[in-house]
């Protein structure tokens, strides 16, 4: 089995919410835009996809509610509230100050 | 804010659960077809697209627990919390036990307080909006309220505005006979509104109405619900029927709900209109100061605002029936109104407020033992909970741990405390004071209840978090290689700090209780004026249409005495108008004679007693002037009086009042019922033991203006004065067999019932200090035996250094005893500002009495010493060779 490699531990919140910042999206297609846009190097488990929606559902970052889809399927499409923008605003440059710091370190001679 | 809105949602998830649950099932389903769409379009057969995205999907179940998790109360780890709390608490049996019974004990007390305080101070009064309803005094020159009189409250209900309706009400004792045995009936003479005052109406039948009370209007009456149970069977005719009472034929309209709760008079069972003159003769019982009022305020209109305009009122009623006011004492200087509710419960609020706040500190108390013990343990579970944080286990997750033991522990302790309290109750109804308004609504009740689960909650949530917050820092390392046999610095400073803690607060009560304890014996060490030993009392009373003259009155009651003094065992009787300490209260005005200067004296009230010759004998009630009332003092002889002590000093300061004149209710005009002083007796205590010099005049019964209907006797007995009673009634009933007897009491026993109120206190107090001393001691005690044991190693080296046993035993106890001093120093700033608390129930001492708060200090000091000695005698006892070998 190849080895995938995996998420930075307390990413997968920023993707989706970054992934959910362009259009409301159903769980499957947040885990496909994910593969897709990092052209195939990150995917999303769906074991933990499916709890972290849960756990933005509950901090009030998402919303929830059925939508049919284009081919006139019932599935749950997730929205970014308001105070879900400011979070992604928030971790977004969280992350950005890790990474250059990572950098720097990485940098070093 | 947003932690709120975060625990809404979470109920909101969880209260939708099985939608939920199907919505993320379908969404999962949802997932695997695309997967398998995906996968048949790489070019798999559907067979494998399905197992391919089912693979790749993973153990959907598990996803689903994991998703579960996010948002549940997590029931399942609060189940293996409490599984797991109990194991450890079955392990530790002592501590466990300790704790709970703590616990109960504090809960319980606290809860069982609750029960009686809070129908009686919190509660509003079981009337439609009993905010609105006011009693109405009269104001005394001094400021003190006064009983008003017909007169007045006819002349306030016919002009005010303030009020929407205004009830006088006075007690009535009534004989019912009739082919059943005679009985006699707590209950009220009350005016048409008084009913509608409380905003009750009767179940069956009719209110009382305008028309009933009118001078010499219809005989009617309105039952309670109990009265009508008990005497008429519950029978649903019973309007219209008629009884007799006191030889005259009444008819009953009406029957009071039986949820009906009367605080005005809690034991009046029976209701008839009031029916005075209001023609207002001078001299008649309309000005007789022995009414209450009780109104009911118009909305919107403040208490200020009614006092006011009642006072206008009262002025130009003084204007109006100036003599009929002058006959009885002048017009009073205003009127006092107060809400019911204070006046009901204002003479046992002070006792109340501070038995309330002595089982606030002894609950803290308990739970700053429990605390203690609960530290002490965790330094024993160092071990365990390091090896759990070194397997993982999360700082929130051994916090809860910790807070769930402990709520468990007070859970457990409350469900004890209500059993307590239970009981507790029963026994603070039997130990109430007789005064106490609402008894009958003192009981363990839905918020009775619900004070309980919340201080039960409360008390479990404060003695868990102050152990839970060091025991989450634990360091897994340090402790597991150490074990545990050290503990560190901060543990026990907030050990100390407890204990300091403990001390303090029982100091606190120790100081209360002794300086009830001292008053108590103050109260009754006061002189009451005369001598209660072996002095039996009863109230004869004279009913029906044979005692209709005054002279058959006087009469009955003068062949009663013979019969009496008579009587085997009786060495002296006597009857009077009022006895002291019985609640009775009966002042009219009087005027001396103009004085040297020839001005008219103020006219002033005075306590007016009508006694036959004997009774001031009887109750051995000192002469000190002049002579005292006998046999030659009929109605026909000068009329003759007494004064009290207080009055001749006032009034006649240096001079000799024996041969001065005095008028008692004496009417304006120039033919004054002029009375001579011919004596000067000693003060007594009527109203209660704490108040002194009433001004008093005694005077024959048969020189009064009329006959007494009730008159009290006292009878001095050789033997026991209890046991005589029997033969007393008996003695009276062979005069006339009709008559009720009421109020039987000895003398000693008025005297101790003026005192309940502190005595109920006090037992309270005194009940609570001892457990919070031996609260406090085991404290003491089990903070320096922890502390021995963990300094054993310490202890030991220094007497292999040569430290004698007297030093390791100074040592310990030093230690404790600083404890204890420290504690005993921070209780005396709460001892001082407690006893403010309690001063209104404090007599004859200041609340910084030295005595009790050296007594109560030498005691905590002393309980301390001795706890701090068995575990000092432990540390002495320390062999240096075995303790250090075993290292």
């Amino acid at each position: 089995m190849v080895k995938r490699p995996e998420l930075l531990p307390g990413t997968l919140d920023l993707l989706i919410l970054k992934t959910l910042a362009r259009a409301p999206l159903h769980g499957y297609g947040i885990a496909l835009s994910i593969k897709r846009l990092s052209e195939d190097v990150l995917t999303v488990e769906e074991g933990s996809l499916y709890p972290a929606l849960q756990r933005l559902l509950l901090q009030g970052w998402v919303k929830a509610e059925w939508r049919k889809t284009e081919t006139n399927r019932r599935a749950r499409y997730y929205t970014l509230t308001a105070s879900g923008r400011k979070q992604l605003g928030l971790e977004r440059s969280q992350f950005d100050q890790i990474i250059a710091a990572i950098g720097r370190v990485l940098e070093s001679t | 804010m947003e932690a709120v809105r975060r625990m809404f949602r979470k109920l909101w998830f969880v209260a939708r659960r099985e939608r939920f649950d199907s919505e993320l099932g379908e969404e999962m389903a949802f997932h695997r077809e695309q997967m398998e769409k995906e996968h048949r379009t790489d070019g798999l057969t559907p067979e494998s697209a399905h197992y391919a995205a089912a693979r790749q999907f993973g153990n959907a179940t598990r996803l689903q627990e994991r998703s579960h998790e996010m948002i549940a109360f997590q029931f399942e780890t609060v189940l293996k919390d409490l599984r797991y709390a109990l194991r450890q608490l079955r392990k530790n049996p002592g501590f466990t036990a300790t704790a709970i019974l703590i616990l109960g004990l504090g809960i319980g007390a606290s809860t069982a307080i609750f029960s009686a305080v809070n129908p009686i101070l919190f509660e509003p009064l079981p009337y439609p909006h009993a905010g609105r309803i006011m009693m109405i005094w009269e104001k005394r020159a001094d400021g003190g309220p006064s009983h008003p009189n017909f007169a007045t409250y006819v002349g306030l209900r016919e002009r005010n505005r303030s009020f929407d309706a205004i009830g006088a009400m006075k007690p009535w004792q009534p004989t019912m006979t009739g082919p059943a045995e005679p009985e006699r009936f707590e209950g009220q003479r009350v005016s048409a509104a008084y009913f509608r005052v409380l905003g009750v109406s009767p179940a069956l039948g009719r209110d009382l109405q305008a028309s009933d009370d009118q001078f010499h209007g219809p005989n009617v009456v309105i039952l309670s619900d109990t009265l009508w149970r008990r005497r008429f069977g519950g029978e649903r005719m019973i309007v219209g029927r008629q009884v007799t009472l006191d030889d005259n034929i009444f008819t009953i309209i009406g029957v009071m709900p039986r949820a009906f709760e009367n605080v005005l008079a809690p034991s009046a069972e029976i209701w008839a209109p009031l029916q005075y003159d209001p023609s207002l003769p001078p001299d008649s019982r309309e000005w007789g100061h022995h009414l209450r009022m009780v109104g009911r305020l118009q909305p919107g209109v403040s208490q200020n605002e009614a006092t006011s305009e009642l006072d206008v009122i009262l002025q130009t009623l003084a204007k109006i029936y100036a003599k009929g006011y002058a006959g009885s004492g002048g017009p009073s200087s205003g009127f006092i109104v107060t809400s019911l509710q204070d006046d009901v419960t204002r003479g046992v609020k002070p006792a109340l407020l501070a038995v309330l706040g002595a089982v606030a500190l002894l609950l803290v108390i308990a739970c700053v033992n429990v605390t203690n013990l609960v530290l002490a343990r965790g330094v024993q579970r160092r071990g365990e909970f390091a090896v759990r944080a070194a397997l993982g286990a999360g700082q929130t997750r051994m916090v809860r741990q910790l807070l769930t033991e402990s709520l468990l522990l007070a859970a457990v302790g409350g469900a004890l405390g209500m059993i307590v309290a239970q009981w507790g109750v029963r026994g603070l109804v039997a130990l109430s004071p007789p005064g106490l308004p609402r008894a009958a609504a003192i009981g363990v009740n839905a918020p009775v209840f619900a004070f309980g689960l919340v201080v039960s909650t409360v008390v479990g949530l404060a003695f868990g978090l102050i152990p839970a917050l060091p025991a989450a820092r634990i360091d897994p390392q340090r402790d597991l290689q150490q074990g545990s046999r050290h503990t560190t610095a901060g543990h026990r400073v907030t050990r100390s700090a407890l204990v300091v803690t403990e001390v303090a607060l029982a100091l606190v009560l120790l100081v209360s209780a002794g300086l009830l304890l001292r008053s108590l014996h103050h109260l009754f060490a006061v002189d009451v004026g005369f001598d209660s030993s072996h002095l039996l009392t009863m109230q004869v009373q004279e009913s029906g249409r044979r005692y209709d003259k005054d002279s058959d009155r006087l009469r009955f009651f003068e062949q009663a005495l013979e019969a009496v003094r008579r009587a085997p065992g009786v060495s002296s009787a006597g009857f009077t108008s009022q006895l002291p300490l019985s609640g009775d209260f009966d002042v009219y005005g009087i005027q001396f004679e103009k004085d040297n200067n020839g001005k008219d004296d103020d006219r002033e009230g005075a306590l007016r007693y009508a006694v036959t010759p004997g009774y001031l004998e009887t109750m051995r009630i000192p002469i000190r002037r002049g002579r005292l009332l006998d046999a030659h003092d009929t109605a026909g002889a000068p009329k003759v009086v007494l004064i009290n002590q207080s009055l001749a000093s006032r009034k006649f300061p240096g001079q000799e009042p024996v041969g001065k004149r005095v008028c008692v209710r004496c009417d304006v005009g120039p033919n004054r019922p002029w009375a001579t002083i011919v004596g000067v007796v000693s003060d007594v205590r009527q109203v209660s033991l704490e108040a002194s010099d009433v001004d008093a005049v005694y005077l024959p019964t048969t020189q009064w203006y009329w006959a007494d209907e009730e008159l009290s006797l006292v009878v001095r007995t050789r033997g026991d004065a209890t046991a005589l009673a029997p033969a007393i009634r008996k003695a009276i009933w062979s005069v006339d067999k009709d008559q009720p007897i009421v109020r039987i009491a000895t003398m000693d026993r008025l005297v101790a019932v003026s005192a309940a109120e502190r005595h109920f206190a006090l037992i309270i107090f005194e009940a609570f200090a001892l457990v919070g001393l031996v609260l406090a001691a085991t404290g003491i005690y089990g903070v320096l035996a922890g502390s021995v044991s963990e300094r054993m190693r310490e202890l030991a080296v220094r007497s292999a250094l040569g430290a004698s046993r007297g030093n390791i035993l100074a040592l310990v106890v030093r230690q404790g005893m600083t404890l204890a001093g420290l504690g005993v120093v921070i209780g005396l700033s709460g001892a001082v500002l407690a006893s403010q608390a309690i001063a209104a129930l404090l007599f004859g001492i200041s609340r910084l009495d030295p005595i009790t708060y050296l007594g109560v200090i030498a005691l905590l000091m002393g309980v301390s010493v001795v706890a701090c000695w068995i575990p000092a005698w432990r540390a002495a006892r320390v062999d240096p060779a075995i303790t250090l070998r075993a290292e």
